[in-house]
């Protein structure tokens, strides 16, 4: 009977999701003012597929010029339409985006697969839906602004310029506009440089909606781009995502100028397993802590402590759900885990896989096949880490997973909270006093009990300590875009 | 025959305790009229960087106390202040405050530490939310004190100032490290003997005297310090702030503030030293019990 089993292939049939209904330019210009506009050096730069390093487009180059008019024309908005307009109105407009938005979701889905290299799954189901969701949800804030600031007059700052990073392009520009915009703002987005498509997708639909010019400006580029945008004299305020050494630079530039800014960086969170866990499920959030993604995720759950007398048994389980796990082409629905982001992110995830071998830790890789093309890292975990180990300090940000063990609660405790970052944790235990007894303990912005990377417009996110500071998302999301009188 | 008065001698307050500092060093700031205030502690980088342990020992167990149970203490150090009025309104005259001003000033500074006691227990009733998520969870969001918070205190008064950035820090459960007024030291001196008597925990509160342009510097690149609270406007001041805070990612709150205003007060003295955590944990949904009966 073996044998015959053997011989039958359970392989998955491939499920290629279609690229036929989509919209990709050749060359793609800044949006300025409500215009698409060349760049004034003339520079273009190509953004390509990370699963097949083809090119799929070439994207404007903005320099210190271009970020200047768009700030100008920002500012002409605010001044000129936006401030004056009243919260019901900015209201409806938001309304109309999200609307677009949703009608074209399936386009931006494949193009934010194409261009980012996360699975189509995760982009549909996942990026596409919140981004629009964002929108909605800020849309009815609004008009409402005075009921989320008791006692206080609510203002808006002027212009924000605002810097995203590459893991979820389109999610992220939603997180930075949509409440800027409820609460009275104009924006300069710049998108990461290697995922600008959604982003000037974006740009084209504000354009649709009919949004007055000026109110929202997106300038692609690197980071120079990024640093004209915080340097400008006349933006109030800067929103940052991306790395910590980038925000302290960021924190560091503005000293001092009066603009105010929010700061959601790096994240090295942990993620504990208690004895009396459901494992299976504990199973499944472990792999989705740091897989989901390809690990590019700020909050991942980069740092798994088991309790010691169900160490052996997670981490035989673990191996075992990783060697299942589906690395490929991140256009195909059955694929888990797809694309590394870019040639020099795939260097990065090297770099720590090489200095964890070093440092004596034991490396276990899922069994799956790779692509031959394209940027792909297979999911690796690490036993035998030690809390000083450099894997298990420095984000990684990569499909990376450090293991440690502990034996009391007091113990994982200090050993979680022992990191300068503070951004998301996670804890699994079936028992309600030990969840929240550990979750309350825990420093950090985002805690996940018995679930892992959940998220949704209505819930606030960020850090404590160096993970940043200020918070995306629900209520508490507006103060990063009001001043109160 | 006229008794002879016995002078105070000026000391700061770490840890619960009363020591001179470490450096012996001192100063001697005068009133308006060219009289002797004291000798007064002139502390150090050391000084600073024992507060800041002081404080980091205390914040667990502050931290981690009922929010009411800090609001009986907050009202305790109020009680305490009523109690001793009238030295401090002594102290405020001999630094050149007029009969009138420091009686009010007294009496602003004891109603405000009332307001806040009040707080204790309620800003987060306020300001925490349940998140309605779209996904089978509860999940909501609430404040946690940020943690050590380095307090700059108005440089132009003695008492106000300092009790007012005081009492929002660790109302909200954090403990802090005070650099005290360089020329109006004397009420800040005294009010750490009534903290000291207030049932506040030693290491709560932190208050140095001495120089600003030698102790800023310590506190903002301290890499143990979370926030910083400074009263005042001047922007080289600012700036520093912002910029060695960045090794951390310190919280900088800067306030421009007449304390002297009876609506110097409010929540977000509070909430501005506060982190937001948002939790999460799902919820069964089991089959039929969605049924609505």
């Amino acid at each position: 009977m073996a044998k015959k089993i053997k011989e039958i292939n359970w392989d998955y049939a491939p499920s290629l999701e279609s690229t036929s209904h989509i919209e990709v330019k050749e060359k793609y210009e800044l949006f300025i003012d409500g215009k698409f506009v060349k760049p004034s050096s003339g520079n273009y730069f190509n953004t390509v597929n990370p699963a097949t390093n083809e090119v799929l487009s070439s994207i404007a180059y903005a320099n210190e010029k271009d970020v200047d008019n768009a700030v100008k024309a920002a500012r002409k908005a605010y001044n000129e339409v936006w401030s004056k307009l009243s919260g019901k109105e900015r209201g409806k407009y938001i309304y109309r985006i999200a609307r677009l938005m949703q009608e074209r979701a399936r386009e931006l889905a494949v193009i934010e697969t194409l261009d980012a290299g996360k699975t189509i799954r995760e982009s549909r189901d996942i990026d596409i839906p919140l981004a629009c969701n964002h929108f909605f949800y800020y849309a009815g804030w609004a008009d409402k602004l005075e009921y989320a600031f008791p006692n206080r007059k609510v203002e808006s700052l002027g212009v924000a310029g605002q810097i995203i990073p590459w893991n979820f392009p389109l999610l992220m520009a939603a997180w930075k506009i949509a409440p800027a915009l409820a609460a009275g703002n104009t924006v300069v987005l710049k998108p990461a440089e290697t995922t600008s498509l959604t982003a000037m997708k974006l740009a084209e639909i504000i354009r649709d909606s009919g949004l007055p010019a000026g109110v929202v400006n997106i300038v692609t580029g690197y980071g120079d781009t990024g640093a004209a945008i915080v340097n400008h004299e006349d933006i109030n305020k800067v929103a940052f995502t991306g790395s910590t050494a980038v925000g302290k630079i960021i924190q560091k530039a503005i000293a001092g100028t009066g603009k105010k800014a929010t700061l959601e960086l790096g994240g090295k969170s942990a993620n504990i397993i208690m004895d009396d866990a459901p494992i299976d499920q504990a199973v499944e959030g472990i792999i989705n802590g740091i897989f989901f993604n390809q690990g590019h995720v700020c909050c991942a759950g980069s740092r798994l402590f088991v309790q010691e007398g169900v160490a052996d048994v997670v981490i035989k389980k673990l191996k075992r759900r990783m060697d299942s796990l589906i690395i490929g082409n991140p256009l195909d629905k059955n694929t888990d885990v797809g694309a590394i982001n870019s040639k020099e992110q795939l260097d990065t995830i090297n770099k720590y896989i090489k200095i964890g071998i070093n440092e004596g830790a034991e490396m276990y890789q899922a069994s799956c096949e790779i692509p031959k093309n394209g940027y792909f890292c297979p999911p690796t975990i690490f036993t035998g880490v030690a809390q000083s180990s450099t894997i298990a300090q420095e984000e990684i940000f990569g499909p990376v997973l450090t293991i440690q063990t502990f034996r009391t609660v007091d113990e994982v405790i200090q050993k979680a909270n022992n990191s300068p970052f503070g951004l998301a944790a996670g804890v699994w235990s079936d028992k309600g006093s030990r969840v929240f007894n550990l979750t309350s303990k825990l420093n950090a912005g985002v805690v996940w009990a018995n679930t892992y990377n959940k998220f949704d417009p209505a819930s606030p996110f960020g850090g404590f300590k160096e993970s940043g500071y200020g918070r995306e998302g629900g209520m508490h999301g507006l103060s990063a875009y009001v001043k109160l009188k | 025959m006229e008794r002879l008065e016995i002078l105070k001698t000026y000391k700061i307050y770490i840890g619960g305790k009363f020591p001179r500092t470490e450096s012996g060093r001192y100063y001697s700031p005068k009133n308006p009229k060219g009289e002797l205030l004291g000798n007064i502690c002139l502390s150090s980088r050391k000084d600073v960087r024992n507060a800041v342990v002081a404080a980091r020992k205390a914040y667990g167990d502050w931290s981690e106390r009922a929010d009411f149970n800090r609001s009986q203490i907050l009202y305790r150090i109020a009680e305490m202040l009523e109690g001793r009025k009238a030295q401090f309104i002594d102290e405020l005259i001999v630094q050149g405050v007029s009969q009138k001003a420091a009686k009010q000033e007294v009496e602003l500074t004891i109603d405000r530490l009332v307001y806040y006691a009040g707080w204790c227990d309620k800003y987060k009733q306020i300001q925490s939310s349940v998140n309605p998520v779209s996904s089978s969870h509860f999940n909501f969001s609430v404040q946690e004190p940020t943690g050590i918070v380095g307090i700059i205190a108005d440089a132009n008064s003695s008492l106000i100032g300092l009790v007012s950035s005081i009492a929002p820090v660790i109302a909200g459960g954090n403990t802090c490290v005070v650099l005290a007024s360089e020329k109006l030291p004397l009420c800040a001196i005294t009010f750490a003997e009534v903290i000291n008597s207030s049932d506040v925990p030693g290491g709560v509160v932190n208050i140095l005297t001495g120089k600003r342009t030698e102790l800023i510097s310590p506190l903002t690149t301290h890499m143990d310090v979370n926030a910083i609270f400074y009263s005042g406007k001047e922007t080289e001041i600012i700036k520093e702030l912002e910029e060695s805070g960045a090794l951390n990612l310190k919280r900088i709150h800067s306030y421009d503030e007449d304390w002297n205003k009876e609506s110097s007060q409010n929540l977000y003295f509070i909430t501005d030293f506060q982190e937001l955590k948002t939790t999460w944990h799902p919820i069964e949904n089991v089959g039929g019990a969605s049924s609505s009966y």
